[in-house]
């Protein structure tokens, strides 16, 4: 009976219900979870489109907001949608709980998405940092099924050690893909370690991308984003083909509740994705 | 412009006794030091002194809309018999609103919900309990006899005898009170209600309309103001020297009408239990702290400059350049420490020049000029 009877055709804060399908443990702090949802119907009329976040629960800790992780498509092929949680905090420690069989809420999806249709015909260059990598997936993964469409597709994934890299399940097939050309970078040395050592933004520069029709998409935790995007700069990227996706607390997830807005934007609704241009126009209050 | 209808104090509160049987009666009432919003029953209604049901309130009416703590959804879940790691949840969501008369209101007051009808309802997705709760709601707003020294209504294109928002507007005339339906819920609500046309008042009411806007201090020039504010957001000495005393207690913001922030948070456990929505305040460090240890917003400048140049800048760059300020002077009133808030629109705006450049900020402030000025030449009465 889960409709509502509030008098509106839809109700925003009503989730859905869906069973975790499959817990997949990326590093030791973050894991992927793939869910559907119950209600059939509610689930042949889901779509999203990449960069797009939802409102993941478990029914009595409360709400965190995630972006959905899988390209579109997976929803037809797979079955699922995933989405990748970083344990951190009370709702997020409750999600690392969860097993297949278990139910969850979905509030899905909300906020805009990366703007891949203005991508077409260009290089795009992805770069993820840690669990920033999360919505780069979605983006580059979907990218990648349409690769024809696009010029050259890059990505540079770094994180702080081998175990803290995500997606190891994946990683084999971006670094052998036809059409992505994939560094992997630690921050420290370690052993049997066979890819690149060193900082991100260092590691972009000594990759020197060429900014002539090439995008770059970024995410990471804000430090990294801070010396990523001075180092796009630096290789002449301009602002306005810089896009990023922002994080910050939300509740409601639709522009009301108030926390998440920069200026009179709100990241929930008017973002998360952004380019650099649009941010520049924005209060500095990250 | 509907008629004029005449009540006495005991025809008034005999009418809200009889609309109390078919809906909630919202009304003023004093408990110990502050004047609150309560449902009041038939008896209650019949027996009050009118006098006492006019007061200003110390808290907004914002609640009738909006409760402090409301159910979104409540969860249950059984388990298998057959497989008790296997669950059933569902969930529910709570009967719709009553419906609602809500009395006493001042005209600032009734603007509020104006000003949270574009979050909560013009949106591409709108909320269904706010929602519920405005279309079920009659608003009777009592046209301010006389201004305080706290308010400033006519700063944001208002006037005490404003009717925006307000489904029936009421003035105090000699011997009771003149009605008039804005709205034809309003219309609605006072059809049958037995009280006598008094178009003769006409002359009284206006007469007491203009008393009141002439008690309301000179509003500044705030054309510009959302440009000009916005241009201030990287002045943090500013924002740092006018927030020293705040002790962020958050009272501003329980006690606004326009406030809209709230948080969402559950309650029992996945087996018995409850998603809920309660107000919270802009002004508490935990509003925008990550479980990063991240906060956007963790000295009380940023918190302050984020309130100011929310009801002063960003709401009216995203809503056609309305202040979402109803001037209700509350904040003033109820402040521990006296900070005002007109000091700092004024404090913020002085010496900054709305230049012509960013587009966005700088076409905003018009239509709220214009509205202001139309608002006010239609509500304030001429001059005699």
């Amino acid at each position: 009976m889960s409709e509502n009877n509030c008098g509106c055709s839809k109700n925003p804060y009503l989730p859905e219900v869906a069973t975790v399908l499959d817990v997949i443990t990326e590093s030791p702090t973050i894991k992927s979870f793939r869910v559907r949802f119950d209600n059939e119907e509610a689930w042949q009329n889901f779509s999203h489109e990449p960069g797009q976040v939802g409102q993941l629960s478990v029914f009595g800790v409360g709400e965190s907001t995630f972006v959905i992780n899988t390209p579109p498509s997976s929803k037809a092929e797979n079955g699922y949608i995933q989405f990748s949680v970083m344990r951190a905090g009370e709702v997020t420690t409750a999600i690392h709980k969860l097993r297949p069989g278990d139910k969850v809420g979905v509030r899905a999806p909300l906020g805009n998405f990366f703007p891949y249709e203005q991508w077409k015909g260009k290089s795009v260059f992805f770069v993820g940092g840690g669990i920033g990598m999360a919505p780069i997936r979605t983006i580059m993964l979907h990218l990648m099924e349409h690769a024809g469409d696009y010029g050259q597709l890059s990505l540079l994934y770094g994180s702080k050690s081998p175990e803290d890299m995500a997606y190891k399940a994946d990683l084999p097939g971006w670094l052998d893909s036809k059409v992505l050309k994939t560094t992997l970078t630690i921050d420290r040395e370690a052993p049997n370690w066979p890819h690149r050592v060193g900082l991100i933004p260092n590691v972009l520069k000594e990759l020197n991308p060429s900014p002539d029709d090439c995008i770059a998409v970024l995410c990471g935790p804000p430090i990294m984003i801070k010396f990523t995007l001075a180092a796009f700069r630096e290789l002449g990227f301009k602002d306005e083909n810089i896009v990023t996706t922002l994080e910050r607390r939300m509740k409601c997830g639709i522009g009301i509740c108030g926390r998440c807005n920069l200026g009179s934007k709100y990241v929930c609704l008017d973002g998360p994705v952004f380019t650099q241009a649009q941010l520049n126009d924005l209060p500095p209050e990250m | 412009m509907s008629s004029l209808l005449f009540a006495t104090p005991k025809e008034l509160t005999g009418w809200l006794a009889k609309l109390a049987a078919g809906h909630r009666v919202l009304a003023p009432r004093q408990e110990g030091p502050a004047v609150v919003f309560r449902p009041q029953t038939a008896e209650q209604l019949a027996a009050a002194d009118a006098e006492a049901l006019l007061k200003r309130s110390t808290s907004s009416p914002k609640q009738a809309m909006l409760p402090q703590s409301e159910t979104l959804v409540q969860f249950t879940s059984v388990k298998d018999a057959e497989d008790p790691s296997k669950l059933t949840t569902t969930l529910t969501v709570p009967e719709a609103a009553e419906p609602t008369v809500l009395f006493g209101c001042r005209p600032c007051d009734a603007r509020g919900f104006v000003v949270l009808d574009r979050p909560y309802l013009e949106g591409p997705l709108k909320d269904p309990y706010y929602g519920a709760r405005r279309e079920a709601t009659v608003i009777v707003t009592q046209a301010c006899p006389k201004a305080f020294s706290t308010c400033f209504c006519n700063w944001v294109g208002s006037n005490p005898a404003d009717s925006e928002g307000s489904d029936i507007l009421f003035t105090v005339v000699d011997g009771g009170y003149a009605l008039e339906a804005v709205t034809e819920k309003g219309a609605a609500l006072l059809e049958g209600a037995g009280f006598a046309p008094a178009d003769d008042k006409r002359q009284a009411v206006e007469e007491a309309h203009t008393a009141a806007a002439q008690g309301l201090a000179p509003s500044p020039d705030l054309a510009g103001a959302p440009a000009k504010i916005a241009r201030r957001f990287t002045d943090e000495a500013f924002w740092t020297k006018e927030t020293v005393k705040c002790l962020s207690c958050g009272a501003c913001t329980y006690l606004c009408p326009t406030c809209q922030c709230f948080t969402i948070t559950d309650e029992g456990s996945q087996l018995n239990g409850r998603r809920l929505r309660s107000w919270d305040s802009c002004m508490t460090p935990l509003f925008t702290l990550e479980t990063s240890g991240h906060n956007s917003r963790a000295a009380k400048s940023a918190r302050m400059r984020n309130r100011v140049s929310h009801k002063f800048s960003f709401y009216p760059e995203r809503y056609s350049g309305y202040f979402s300020c109803v001037g209700c002077g509350r904040c003033v009133v109820s402040c521990p420490v006296s900070l005002d808030i007109r000091h700092m629109v004024t404090a913020a705006i002085e010496g900054i020049e709305a230049e012509a450049k960013p587009a966005a900020t700088e076409a905003a402030p018009q239509p709220e000029a214009e509205a202001g000025k139309d608002k006010n030449a239609k509500g304030k009465p001429k001059k005699r």
